[in-house]
């Protein structure tokens, strides 16, 4: 396990917290908390072979938040000094005061442990940031000029984003902590126009909180794009109906994502978001009686998978982070929860889900990790298509979008084969699925195997006014869903 | 950062650079916001900060290479490692196929006064609109409805220095204040929802009384629910809804992806369709930096080499460009490296978009007045692409479906998915009103500054319904 890095320690952590949260208590504040980041991240971008854009960031800055007359206040800085820190926290009162007048809530939160001089640092075993930036660009762009060798092939794009994020908290409880992760996202895709066909095929490898170690997975994908590319444009069109579908977890994870991870957000479902995100069809009153999928489903939020994305040892309101049932025998259990959220449900604890994706921005209620159960005696994808007489098998993820109740949505993907028989019988074109959430999950109607199991997720799930991205994981393994509405894209473009 | 003032941060960091050439580019930036749910204050917050970007230029046998290296939080003994963190990134680099020589002062933009200290905001530019939030929110029990919503306004000053001596600065006020209201009975059976925003540059122009005042209107029209099915209806579009479909066409119609064969923009045959007829109507759709009440910089400021827009391109003037004029396409956006690949003069992207008919007048209420029977948007969420050949985007309607009989409105219909193509969008519009700013619900934080006109579609594409109200 790798240890915090040095130069984040050695900087005046204590004294700024200090300093801030002993003068928002002199203001009198009832809470304060103090979070100092550093926030690397790393873009490569390379096209047909040629950097395209190669940077990198380092962001520096603390936060200080309170509770003040019952209202939050925030403000944010970067100078890294105790009376810089002292002011922050004047600018944070100062701000709940002019606010008070506007709120008729009061903020409450959730009683939480005290956890002192607590470390903790991600699983990776390569600190991408250790390995150059010519390397990094030199190894895509010889994966961009390998597959333009190959005559099916017009153009390729690669990518590769990376971030380490450092965080120090400290709150006027007692709770501190210090932590470390790093994450990587790579991407390869492939483009092609024939016949007037214009198409694309991108590796299905996901984000995830691992190292440099992780690239050998995406390459392994590369040799096989082209020809996935071509029988792409070759394949017929869809024709648009209702059909069985194998959804492959390279799809599955951002279905989850859209239709259980951001509707089982209380925050949402109390309405906070309502003006921005949404809200969400499964409401309190509903928990513990909202059918929400078929018995064979069971859905956790967890902070805690090694590699997830939104794995981390405390939250940033220094919440010790667990696992916990979202979904139990396809029944609405559970909800992501913050401190206030909680408080405002009349919970006694949060679960640890407040993150904020920069020292600039406010915490607000983010996504956990949010996974299906694999069957532990389920078969693995081929064994589910085995079972499917006439169907579709998607793969990959493209296009996603849902409404703000999390009621309709419509994706597509890299690739969708044709199942017949039980058999795959080549590629299909032009397909996006379309269903209702409730409908979809209670019409799952096979479950895969651990041996499908993959833990998908992105780097970029945005949320929130002022707008914040966060990056989340969410393990499934492949399912099988009947009777599910399949269009054709290209006649609902008109073509 | 302590101490220098960013003017002296970007003349140190240049004597300190010692590659072949370097930019230096410091944001100062300084945001406030408010946000509330339920008739009362959620969140807020202020907050300030600086990023210093040096990009570092490095001229070898093979072309240039370069560095980029951001921070912020860096104190002033700290900028020569940033300086030198670029250079050893440009040093190790691969050369880039977007170099061009940099711009001279004889070829760069206009800016603002280079030495004037940098502008903020902060929490009090909202002391009059929340005012008549308060108002709002205590009116909530009478009204019966309960107010969600967000204020948020930023002051950047950009300060771009070159070391072939390019001296500009920008400063950039950008606000925005979205209304949302909803029924607030306690069993949730009030289906009325309606939604509005504006830009705003300084929340001087903001009157919430108003907007309140819209948001009542639109609720009293949806006291009447009316199911109908999926299915292409005569819509109007008012100016935000064109705007959510106006600025991802813009955001993809880069010239270098349509001559690759890769966008709506491509002619299928290695071209680009610049000279096709592609909006039925004689519209135009415009940038110009000096927009009346949608200023913004008039030079490029990249932090980074990029494909459509290009750090090598820092200081190029940004001008009134026509992308559409009078229905034909004009011009696609480009760096000057992809214009010399092309042939083709460069075009930067400017941050506002107009879309206006001359002569068109007339605005949302007109076109509801001249309308047999058809849907009124409010607005449109959760786009995004389908198919980038033929531009299609689906997305969810929001806050506000309305049912148009014989030119007034009827009652509230329920909400739908749609898979549209704004291209196709332009090629069947039948009616254009006059333009107006016009906030997108979708694209608005990232794109606040457009000006639309409210748009009719004989056969907008409702392909399924949703059931979320």
């Amino acid at each position: 396990m790798p240890d915090i890095d040095p130069d984040f320690l050695a900087l005046p952590l204590r004294e700024l917290a200090d300093a801030a949260l002993g003068r928002a208590a002199e203001l009198g504040a009832e809470h304060a908390d103090f979070r100092l980041e550093r926030i690397r991240d790393r873009t490569l971008a390379v096209s047909d072979g040629a950097v395209e854009t190669a940077a990198e960031g380092d962001a520096l800055g603390f936060a200080v938040r309170v509770v003040h007359r019952g209202v939050w206040g925030f403000a944010s800085a970067d100078a890294l000094t105790p009376d810089a820190a002292a002011r922050t926290a004047e600018r944070a009162v100062a701000v709940a005061e002019v606010a008070a007048p506007l709120a008729t809530d009061r903020v409450e939160l959730a009683p939480e442990p005290v956890h002192a001089d607590r470390t903790w640092v991600s699983s990776y075993e390569e600190d991408p940031f250790e390995v150059s930036m010519r390397a990094q660009a030199a190894l895509l762009s010889g994966w961009c000029r390998r597959l333009m060798e190959d005559g099916r092939v017009d153009h390729v794009d690669a990518s590769l984003l990376q971030a380490k994020e450092q965080k120090f908290y400290a709150d006027t409880a007692g709770t501190s902590t210090t932590q470390q992760r790093v994450r990587i996202a790579p991407e390869v895709e492939v483009v092609a126009n024939r016949n007037g066909l214009l198409d694309s095929m991108r590796t299905l490898s996901p984000p995830a909180g691992r190292g440099w170690e992780y690239l050998p997975t995406v390459e392994a994908e590369l040799a096989g794009l082209p020809a996935l590319l071509d029988e792409k444009l070759r394949a017929p069109s869809v024709e648009p109906g209702r059909y069985d579908l194998v959804v492959d977890p390279s799809q599955l994870w951002l279905t989850i994502h859209e239709s259980i991870g951001h509707a089982t957000e209380l925050d949402r479902a109390l309405g906070y978001e309502a003006a921005y995100a949404g809200t969400s069809f499964a409401t309190p009153d509903r928990l513990g009686e909202l059918r929400y999928g078929a018995p064979s489903m069971h859905v956790t939020g967890d902070r805690t998978a090694e590699h997830g994305l939104a794995t981390i040892g405390f939250d940033d309101e220094g919440v010790a982070t667990s696992s916990f049932d979202l979904v139990r025998d396809g029944v609405l259990t559970g909800y992501q929860r913050d401190r206030r959220i909680s408080a405002a449900q009349g919970l006694r604890s949060s679960n640890g889900c407040a993150f904020a994706d920069s020292p600039g921005h406010m915490p607000i209620q983010r996504m956990a990790n949010v996974s299906l159960a694999a069957d532990p005696t389920g078969p693995d994808t081929e064994g589910l298509i085995s079972g499917v007489e006439d169907g579709v098998y998607v793969v990959g993820d493209r296009s996603w979008s849902i409404d703000m109740q999390r009621y309709n949505f419509q994706f597509t993907g890299q690739r969708f084969y044709r199942i017949r028989g039980g058999r795959l019988d080549g590629m299909l074109r032009d397909v996006a699925y379309q269903a209702s959430t409730t409908e979809f999950w209670n019409s799952m109607a096979a479950v895969g195997g651990p041996a499908s199991y993959v833990l998908g997720g992105t780097f970029r799930c945005g949320k929130g006014q002022p707008g914040q991205v966060a990056a989340v994981s969410h393990g499934c393994p492949s399912a099988v869903f009947t009777d599910v509405r399949v269009l054709n894209t290209a006649q609902e473009a008109g073509k | 950062m302590s101490g220098s003032s960013p003017q002296a941060v970007v003349e140190r960091a240049l004597e300190l650079s010692r590659s072949s050439s370097c930019m230096v580019l410091v944001r100062e930036r300084s945001t406030a916001n408010l946000r509330w749910a339920g008739s009362s204050l959620t969140t807020n917050g202020v907050a300030r900060n600086r990023t210093v970007t040096v990009i570092a230029l490095t001229d070898g046998p093979s072309g240039t290479s370069v560095g980029v290296m951001a921070r912020s939080g860096l104190r002033d003994d700290e900028l020569e490692g940033l300086v030198r963190a670029a250079e050893a990134a440009s040093e190790s680099a691969l050369p880039s196929e977007e170099a061009v020589p940099l711009l001279g002062p004889a070829e760069a933009g206009a800016g603002g006064d280079w030495d004037a200290p940098a502008a903020a905001t902060g929490v009090d530019v909202f002391s009059a609109a929340a005012t008549g939030l308060g108002r709002a929110f205590r009116a909530s029990a009478e009204s019966g409805r309960l107010h969600y919503g967000y204020a948020e306004h930023t002051v950047e000053s950009v300060f771009l220095g070159t070391s072939t001596g390019v001296r500009l600065r920008h400063d950039q006020p950008t606000g925005t204040i979205e209304m949302n209201t909803r029924g607030s009975s306690a069993d949730g059976t009030d289906p009325r929802s309606a939604w509005v925003g504006r830009a705003t540059r300084d929340f001087t122009d903001v009157d919430p009384d108003a907007l309140d005042a819209e948001l009542a209107r639109r609720a009293e029209w949806a006291r009447t629910p009316v199911e109908l099915p999926a299915g292409r209806y005569e819509t109007v579009l008012p100016p935000t809804a064109v705007a959510d479909m106006m600025v991802p066409m813009y955001f993809d119609s880069g010239a270098r992806d349509a001559s690759e064969g890769r966008s709506a923009f491509s002619d299928g045959e290695g071209g680009v369709r610049i000279g096709e007829r592609i909006a039925g109507l004689p519209l135009t759709l415009l940038s110009d930096p000096a927009r009346p009440g949608l200023e913004c910089a008039p030079f490029v400021v990249a932090d980074a080499p990029g494909r459509d827009v290009s750090a090598f391109d820092n200081g190029l003037p940004l001008r009134r460009t026509e992308w559409i004029s009078k229905g034909v396409l004009s011009a696609l956006g480009q760096t000057r490296a992809t214009a010399a690949r092309l042939g083709t003069p460069p075009a930067g992207f400017a941050d506002n978009l107009v879309l206006e008919q001359e002569g068109a007048a007339g605005g949302t209420d007109d076109l509801v007045a001249s309308t047999e029977r058809g849907l009124l948007l409010t607005c449109l969420w959760y786009i995004r692409m389908v198919d980038p050949q033929t531009m299609l985007l689906t997305g969810l309607t929001r806050d506000g479906v309305y049912l148009i009989e014989d030119g007034r409105i009827t009652g509230a219909v329920n909400n739908f998915r749609f898979n549209e193509s704004p291209v196709g969008l332009l090629q069947r519009a039948t009616e254009a009103g006059a333009p107006v700013p016009a906030l997108s619900r979708e694209m608005g934080d990232y794109f606040p500054r457009t000006e639309m006109p409210a748009l009719r579609i004989p056969d907008f594409n409702m392909s399924t319904v949703s059931k979320a109200s």
